[in-house]
Formats: structure tokens, sequence, C-alpha cells
């Protein structure tokens, strides 16, 4: 095993409200190798896209962020605005679930690309023109010379994520870190923009970090995938471990809730996730978890080998572990 | 098994201005172009498309919410397009719908208890009202207290459940169901989806329930019925479809729907459609999907196919359903 590329030490985040603090991230611990595609999968609310949003600096700036995270060998917490700047787009981009809202209305797509380009790159007009032109090939965007001359209003939901995507990786990042980007498509759309995600890592061998609440889209991509709840990742595994031996209660819910095929009836997980103003003491999931005791208030969250994943359950053992 | 509505050749036609440059000129679009459905007593039917396929606009014009340009609405044996109005707003007693967003669709100034009641009073149903919303909200799962509340109290599950409530006030036979769901959760969304089957199962509802994510209507619905670009293309049992699917527009929705099981996923053999549906203010001569798809020939491109029944009770409107395995769809290079 490589060093990674990206690692994350108890990061925690919170945003001061009129009603209290809201303690959205809340020690998170995350390892990403060069080259990997972990997938982050975590309903509304969980922290998996603040926990991101935290490492770019894309945060508002009254948002409280402590711990580590060291980004090709750069600390990217508490560090100076133009430190991040300088690693953002070459050394880590990121795409988003609206495309529309991040590129600029009244640019032209291929201005925008070479602007990126040129912004991290000292390269000429031209061979950055030529560049961006390869980028907007290889996403797979029909007639790119015709395209870049176009505005992002002329572009479908699709087509702009393919430019958003030929943007972020314009400068060869290291690690992309793709939040939902495929949750506002259609199924088919979808399923070409996982086609170019998994080409761009054939081709450039950058990891990414695909954020995502649909299990089916961890399950298409992802070598690895970390389960996040209020907070905190409870679980983290192999794709295909995860799936079929999961070590902890709230993975097991989720995957219960899912309509598959020859399942009768749907089995919801009770409650609703908890409020992050005050979340319960010890494991954040005890108040939905149909195996939660006394010990589980004093739950510290640390993961723990379970089979052939890491739990945060503290009474997995008792409640049965796969293998 | 009667039928509780009867949809044929449905039309609804929007304007629409467009602007070149300095120019600007009115067009028409088709959002729903001829459709037909039969919607049996209690039962479900799935509507499936992507966006901007026109199903929700299907939704609307069964209510009358919408007025249909042509067609027929007949619900339990009467005509509802063109019906007076003082005659629609009694049978909307006996239909009603569910919206995707749970958060739009309640006012935030009403109590709870009010949102529910309210068309008990417009309706002016006599008898206690109050006991009326108690006894709802224990049917859809929520707690008798929460009439006195607001809506921001509530999460998106429970949200819907209160409008689920407000839907089923005035004890209609029928409702539509627009992506109940759609904005919900996984683990909150199957509570929902159960609440669904239940009160089916009680009282005998029957949905029309529309959706975009197929594993979700799969799972609810008896019968689906796909649309692509304001036509319906295909319709079949919800097992069916699934398994033997004929028309390739479905082939490839389903083939696109990423299931949740790595070993599944990796092996499968996807049909990836290449480029994106074509304005609806402009579709295609002939067949509509014929522009993404692998089977097209000449004939496609000049007669448009018609729903037929290719098995029982398995319609597909397609020229070349199901004769070529599954490996349809160029891919791009």
């Amino acid at each position: 095993m490589s060093a990674p590329i990206l690692s994350i030490r108890d990061l925690r985040v919170s945003f001061p409200t009129p009603a209290g603090l809201v303690r959205a991230v809340r020690g998170v611990n995350f390892n990403l190798e060069p080259g990997e595609l972990v997938g982050v999968v975590g309903e509304s609310g969980s922290g998996k896209s603040v926990s991101f949003l935290s490492i770019m600096g894309l945060l508002p700036p009254h948002a409280q962020v402590s711990g580590s995270a060291i980004l090709a060998g750069q600390e990217m917490i508490g560090v100076d605005r133009d430190t991040v700047r300088r690693m953002r787009g070459k050394k880590v981009a990121m795409i988003f679930q609206d495309p529309l809202s991040a590129l600029n209305p009244v640019q032209r797509v291929g201005a925008q690309i070479v602007e990126m380009i040129q912004s991290h790159q000292h390269l000429d007009d031209d061979a950055a023109h030529a560049r961006a032109m390869e980028l907007l090939d290889l996403v797979g965007l029909p007639q790119p010379d015709v395209r870049a001359r176009q505005y992002p209003h002329q572009f479908s939901g699709g087509m702009r994520q393919r430019v958003m995507i030929a943007m972020a990786i314009a400068n060869d990042p290291d690690v992309l870190i793709a939040d939902e980007p495929t949750t506002a498509l259609d199924v088919t759309v979808q399923a070409q923009i996982l086609d170019v995600i998994q080409e761009i890592r054939r081709m450039t061998d950058t990891a990414v970090v695909f954020i995502t609440h649909d299990l089916g889209v961890i399950a298409r991509i992802a070598d690895r995938v970390e389960v996040m709840y209020a907070g905190n990742c409870v679980e983290k595994a192999p794709v295909g471990d995860l799936f079929a031996h999961s070590n902890h209660p709230y993975t097991r819910g989720l995957l219960a809730s899912l309509p598959v095929v020859g399942r009768d009836r749907l089995s919801p997980i009770v409650g609703a996730p908890p409020n992050m103003l005050a979340p319960p003491e010890g494991c954040a999931f005890r108040p939905r978890c149909p195996h939660a005791a006394d010990e589980c208030r004093g739950a510290s969250g640390e993961l723990v080998q379970a089979g052939p994943t890491l739990s945060a359950c503290v009474r997995i053992s008792e409640i049965g572990v796969s293998r | 098994m009667s039928d509780m509505l009867t949809v044929s050749g449905l039309v609804k036609e929007f304007d629409v201005r467009s602007t070149k440059g300095l120019r600007s000129s009115n067009q028409r679009v088709q959002a729903v172009s001829n459709v037909s459905f039969t919607i049996g007593n209690g039962e479900t039917l799935g509507l499936v498309g992507e966006s901007g396929s026109g199903k929700t606009t299907v939704g609307r014009c069964v209510l009358q919410l919408l007025a249909p340009t042509a067609g027929s609405v007949v619900f339990k044996g009467e005509e509802l397009v063109g019906i007076d109005r003082s005659r629609m707003r009694d049978l909307r007693r006996d239909m009603q719908i569910v919206f995707q967003d749970p958060f739009a669709s309640l006012d935030p100034r009403l109590t709870v208890g009010s949102a529910i009641s309210e068309p008990l009073a417009i309706h002016r149903v006599e008898g206690d009202h109050d006991d009326r919303v108690r006894e709802l909200l224990t049917l859809v799962g929520l707690s008798p207290d929460h009439a006195r509340r607001f809506p921001h109290e509530f999460s998106g599950g429970q949200r819907q459940r209160i409008g689920i409530a407000r839907a089923l006030a005035l004890n209609p036979s029928f409702l539509v169901l627009d992506e109940p769901v759609s904005a919900l959760d996984v683990s909150i969304q199957a509570g929902v989806v159960n609440l669904l089957h239940d009160l089916q199962d009680e009282m005998g509802l029957s949905y029309l329930f529309i959706a975009h994510d197929l594993s979700v209507v799969r799972h609810v619905s008896h019968r689906v019925a796909v649309m692509y670009l304001g036509k319906v293309v295909e319709v079949s049992s919800a097992e069916e479809l699934h398994g033997a699917p004929a028309h390739p527009y479905t082939e490839a929705l389903l083939s696109a729907v990423p299931e949740p099981d790595p070993v599944v996923e990796r092996m499968r053999e996807r049909i990836v459609l290449v480029g994106d549906v074509p304005s609806p203010i402009n579709p295609p001569s002939g067949c509509r999907f014929r522009t993404r798809c692998g089977r097209a020939e000449m004939r496609c491109a000049e007669e448009e196919p018609v729903l037929r029944e290719v098995s029982q009770n398995h319609m597909v409107a397609c020229h070349f359903p199901n004769e070529v395995p599954i490996t349809i769809g160029a891919r791009p290079a």
C-alpha cells in the first residue's frame, strides 16, 4: 500500500446558529489511496458533503473547522486562503450536483475551461485551447469545437456535467471529489456520466471520492465504501463486503429498506436522523437501532474490525458478525 | 374487475414562446401525445419516464387540474373532459393527489390539523372534524397530538404522511401519487411505501403512481406504463416489464438503474443510450425514440409504431419489439 494521497484526521465541523452549535461533522478519519475510488454514502444531514467542502475551503467563513486533512503533503485545514486556492483546481477538484450553478452563464464554455487551465499552468492561449478541446473530447462531448463556443444554457444537464468534469480534470488533480454528481440527472444520463468518471480513472489515475446517497451507484463504481451517519463514519469496507457482510446496524438497516426484487415488504429504519444541535451521546444511531443497549451510550465511535469490515458498533459481536 | 379510470387518446399541448435574437415566435409543444391506459379497482398503475416525458402532465390532466387538449378521461363511468366545474368539484372528493415536495405542498402558517381538515370544510362534510383529523393522523402513522403543530416541526417523511392524510380526508377511492417518495431518504422512503401499500389493502384505493425511480415503481405497482417524449411506449404487469421488457427504451431504462449489488453491477451488460432526449417542440418523425435506438431502421422514421399487444396484457409501441437480444444501443467509442 502506498502513502495516502489524502489523509483526514479527526475532522470536526460546526456551524453556530441562533439555536446553538450544529455539529455537522464530529471526528471523521479518512484515507484515500492514489487511484482508488471511494464511495461516501449517507443520508441527508449525515455530514458527507460538509466534510469534503471543508477540505476544499468552500465552507462559509463562520464555520468552525478543526482537525487535519493532508492532501498531497499539504495541510488543508487552518491554513491561509492562498494556500488552499493554489491546491484547489490543481491538486484537488470538485464537481457538484448542480452543474448549472457552477458554470458562468455569460461566458462561453470553452473560455471557462481555458481560464481554469491558465490559472494553474503556464500555457499560451493556443496551447490552452488545444488542451480544452482534448478535455471536452475525453469527457465525450460531441463536436467539441462547436460546443466550446456555446454558453452553458445551450447544454443539457448531462452535457453540463461533462463540462464540469472536463474543468475538474483540466490540471490533472490527484483527487477528484464528486458530490452527488448524478443525483439531478435521469438514469440513462447518469449511466453515461458514471462511464465518463470510470473512463477518467482508467486514463488519469486520479483518485475519486464519490459522495452519494444512492447505494446502487456505490455498488456500480466504488472500490471501497465509507458509511456516514450523524457526522461520523460508522462503517468502512471494500464494496463487495459492505453489501454482502455489513457489520453495522445502520448499514444493515439501509440495505433492508431498499426496494429490491423479491422483497415483498420493505423494512424502514424507525424514527428520523438526530437533531445535530444535540446529537445523542455515544452511538448516534442508538435511538433508531433495534439492538441498542446501555453500553451504546458510552460508545466511542472508534472503528474496529468486524469480519471483513470496520464497524463503529460496540455490540456487533453480540448482534452477530457477518463474515 | 371494473375499471376505476379509463384514459383514451389524451393529448395536452402547451404554447411556448421561443426567442431567437430579437425575434420571438409562438410554438406548440405536445407534452402528452395520444396516451391511453386504464386503472382497475384497487390497482396501482406505475407511470415512469424521465424528465420531460409528460408523466406529471398526465397526472394533472387526469384530475382536470390541467384541461386536456383532446381525448377522454372516464372516472367511474363519468366523462371528466368538458364536465362542468361544480360537478368536477364534487368528484374531487373521490380523486385526490399527493405531491412530491412535502415542504412546498403544506402551508407553513396552518397547523397540521387545519391543513388536514381544510378539505372537510371546503366540501362541507358534517360531523366532528377534529375527530376525523385525529383518526387520519393515526391512520398514517402519526400521533393525534400532532394536529396542533406546524409543518416546520416535522421531518420530510412525516410531512409526506401529513400530505397523504390530507388526501385521504374525504375518503377518496383514487389517488394520483406524483413522485411521493422521491424527495425522501431511502430509510424513510421505505416507511411511506409500506404505508401506501397498507392503505390500499385496507381501503381498496386505486393509485396512479408517477415516478422516475424504477425500483420503487416495480415494488409498488401492479402494472407499469413507460413514457418517452409524451407517448406511452410500453404497458405491462410489473413483473413482466422487468423480466421481459419488449421496448428498447424500457430495456435501456432498466439497464441504467444501478442495482444495490456490486456482484450484479459488475457482471451485467449495460445498454448505454447515446445522447439526450430530443426536444418535444420538434420531436423525431415516426417513432420518437428512434434517434437513440439501436434497432432503428428506415421504417421507424416513416411510420409511427402504435401500441399493440405482444403477449397477454403486454402492450408495446415498437416495430421491432424484443427481437434483438439485449446488446442494443451503440456506445460511444
